[in-house]
């Protein structure tokens, strides 16, 4: 599909703040989708900022019902066009933030996958509760400071690891699982396209900077989501039928740059010490072997 | 008009035929006692080729409610069934669904909340969501929770309503209890019945909308306010289909029935399977020449006050007989029933007996010491108490 060919149909005008990863991840998987498409959310910026009534951003059909269960009301979603003889030809999206994703909507989430459901779960990961003030959530990677992981005297800010989300979701033997970035545009929509070109459940782990929360200039977000890739800390790959050793990196920098670089542009992190640094790296460093990834710079 | 076939069959059973006669296409449940048969006996429908729909075993009550509130939106006719702790998972499900106007289905095996844990029993779960926005229908018998499931579509999916309709059977005393039913032909449930056809728009990529946007506090108030109306509405409607359906079915319904009111000087007020007992207990006081007397409620939203008003206003006194209890407050219909008759002249005396949680049985006895009581109160003019337990285990309280 060219470029002239997509539509907009995640139309400009919402609120989200300016430089918000979110939104731009929305309008490219929208113009991937196309119009045949049927959408879901759950409570959060997504919908704060896309369906303020009597407006919507929305040029498909979508609905809001609440936090934990954007998986659930996708399944009834889904379950009904077939039932009615309108599913062909037409996709179910069921998006959920972080929060509603690795935390709160994680059972609906594990059912959907479970049951085989022909939707295609994406989760926009900005790694804490934006919407309600950027609080901690089992997404937030460690050392981050957060409202409710504030970094302290006694406290190095977030002190837990981010939830293996994608892994997860891996594991329960669904078709089709991804982890895509906004920097990588072309990846991210390829992913999208064989998800949705998938029968049966897909999962896509989407990495989202949020300026706000991450306290980072908005004209930042799409070169600190890149540098994530860069150096290692998010890692772009496709994993098929659930298999682990089928596991495919779809994005390999040629050299890894040191976390300092993704580290020092974000305000979350201002507090850390080299010694703290040298610790994510080690940990990164040794993820990135799993993974195959080449070694740092 | 098709011949209605005698079946002998348990409570939740007899909602579940009632439910496949309105031709669902979309089941999404969880099991819970005591109402975990009705969706095995749809899952049964399904799978024997009597009923063309779609089960979805969802993992917990809340994705039950969820899943309905997904495929409703996208037109389908849905129906679910829980009780209990299921009905308290999905609690925040319950308004949402009616905030959307989504006519979902649900058949509830009245069962007590934990703690302590319990699996039989009272009104408290279906109670402590009255204020979600469902109507609520309670059932006196299998025959009622059948009928009433049928009616409960045509009601809810009017475009007058759009709303959800709960049907209530008792757990144990109707959900397992073997009872005789007459079942209607599927043809005439279908002339009754039309296929559901949605007011405003679908789930539909040819006519995309936006459905449970975020209202901020300038349109708020006006859905909350048009939700309101249609509760309202659904009074009449309500009359409407009950009266359309005994002349179809022979089988007369109202939200608030009576018997030997005419001349009573007490009323008892009941909903439920103890609404049978009261009726044999009335017999029997009848015969012993005390001039007492049942109504019914089978209707608890839309809380129909003027029909009870009307009914209840010529009677000294009235004891409203409860499965529920607001700890801190009385009875749920008390408190309701007192504020029905708070600006009338003429109203009687009314006294709140709360028995029967848990499963404890409400027996013949129970309701002729329910009488002796109010009896004291209309000698006496006035209600000192208008709160009191019966039926209480003596030994457990000394």
């Amino acid at each position: 599909m060219t470029e002239k060919e997509e539509l907009e149909l995640f139309a400009s005008g919402h609120r989200a703040c300016a430089g918000c990863g979110e939104g731009t991840a929305v309008r490219q998987i929208l113009k991937v989708a196309g119009p045949n498409t049927i959408a879901t959310i759950c409570t959060g910026c997504l919908e704060v900022v896309s369906t303020g009534y009597p407006e919507t951003a929305w040029e498909i059909p979508l609905i809001h019902a609440a936090f934990e269960n954007s998986a659930a009301v996708a399944a009834g979603v889904e379950v009904a066009l077939k039932e009615l003889g309108r599913k062909e030809g037409v996709n179910v999206i069921a998006f959920g933030g972080d929060g509603g994703t690795f935390d709160i909507g994680f059972q609906a989430l594990s059912g959907m996958l479970e049951r085989g459901h022909d939707i295609t779960y994406i989760c926009i990961d900005n790694e804490a509760y934006m919407n309600t003030g950027i609080q901690r959530c089992s997404s937030t990677p460690y050392g981050a400071s957060t409202t409710t992981s504030p970094t302290g005297k006694y406290s190095i800010g977030e002190s837990r690891p981010k939830k293996p989300i994608a892994a997860i979701c891996a594991a329960h033997g669904i078709p089709y699982t991804a982890t895509a970035n906004i920097a990588y545009i072309n990846d991210l929509k390829k992913k999208v396209k064989k998800a949705l070109e998938t029968e049966g459940p897909a999962f896509l782990h989407v990495f989202a900077p949020c300026p706000t929360g991450w306290r980072h200039g908005s004209d930042d977000t799409i070169e600190i989501a890149r540098l994530a890739v860069e150096t290692g800390v998010f890692v772009l790959y496709e994993i098929i039928d659930g298999d682990i050793c089928n596991l495919n990196v779809t994005v390999k920098p040629k050299k890894r740059k040191p976390v300092e670089d993704y580290l020092k542009r974000q305000r979350r992190f201002g507090h850390l010490t080299k010694e703290d640094i040298a610790k994510i790296q080690q940990e990164v460093d040794e993820k990135c072997d799993r993974y195959g990834l080449p070694k740092r710079e | 008009m098709g011949e209605q076939i005698s079946m002998t069959v348990k409570g939740n059973m007899a909602t579940a035929l009632g439910a496949k006669l309105c031709r669902p296409n979309v089941v999404p449940a969880y099991p819970i006692t005591p109402s975990t048969l009705f969706p095995e006996k749809m899952s049964e429908f399904i799978a024997d080729g009597e009923l063309d729909a779609s089960m979805i075993n969802v993992e917990s009550e809340h994705s039950a409610m969820s899943a309905c509130i997904g495929a409703s939106a996208t037109g389908a006719r849905v129906v679910t069934a829980s009780a209990s702790q299921g009905v308290a998972l999905m609690h925040e499900m319950l308004f949402i669904a009616a905030g959307m106007r989504l006519p979902i289905v649900m058949a509830v095996g009245n069962r007590a909340l934990s703690a302590p844990i319990n699996i039989w029993c009272d009104h408290q779960d279906t109670i402590a969501s009255r204020d979600s926005g469902c109507l609520q229908f309670y059932a006196e018998n299998n025959q009622e929770g059948l009928d009433l499931m049928i009616n409960a579509f045509r009601i809810g999916e009017d475009h007058r309503v759009l709303l959800p309709v709960m049907v209530g059977i008792d757990a144990f005393v109707l959900t397992h209890t073997m009872e005789a039913v007459k079942v209607p032909a599927q043809e005439d449930v279908d002339d009754f019945l039309p296929p559901y056809k949605p007011k405003y728009g679908i789930l539909d990529h040819r006519e995309p909308a936006t459905f449970g946007s975020f209202a901020p506090p300038e349109y708020y108030q006006e859905f909350k306010y048009e939700q309101t109306k249609a509760m309202e509405k659904s009074s009449e409607v309500i009359d409407e289909v009950f009266a359309d359906y005994a002349e179809r079915f022979g089988r007369e319904y109202c939200k608030v029935s009576t018997f030997q009111c005419e001349d009573a000087d007490i009323i008892l007020l009941t909903m439920g399977s103890m609404s049978g007992t009261a009726r044999e207990a009335i017999r029997k006081m009848r015969g012993d020449g005390k001039k007492v007397g049942l109504a019914k409620l089978t209707v608890y939203r839309p809380f129909p006050e003027a029909e009870l008003r009307e009914i209840l206003s010529k009677a000294k006194a009235v004891a409203v007989v409860e499965r529920n209890i607001s700890p801190g407050s009385t009875g749920a219909i008390y408190a309701e029933l007192a504020g029905a008759f708070i600006n009338q002249k003429k109203k009687p005396l009314l006294k709140n007996f709360i028995t029967g949680l848990g499963g404890r049985d409400i027996l013949v006895e129970t309701f002729r010491e329910i009488y002796e009581k109010t009896l004291e109160v209309v000698k006496a003019g006035e209600v000192k108490e208008p709160m009191e337990w019966v039926a209480m285990n003596e030994e457990v309280m000394r």
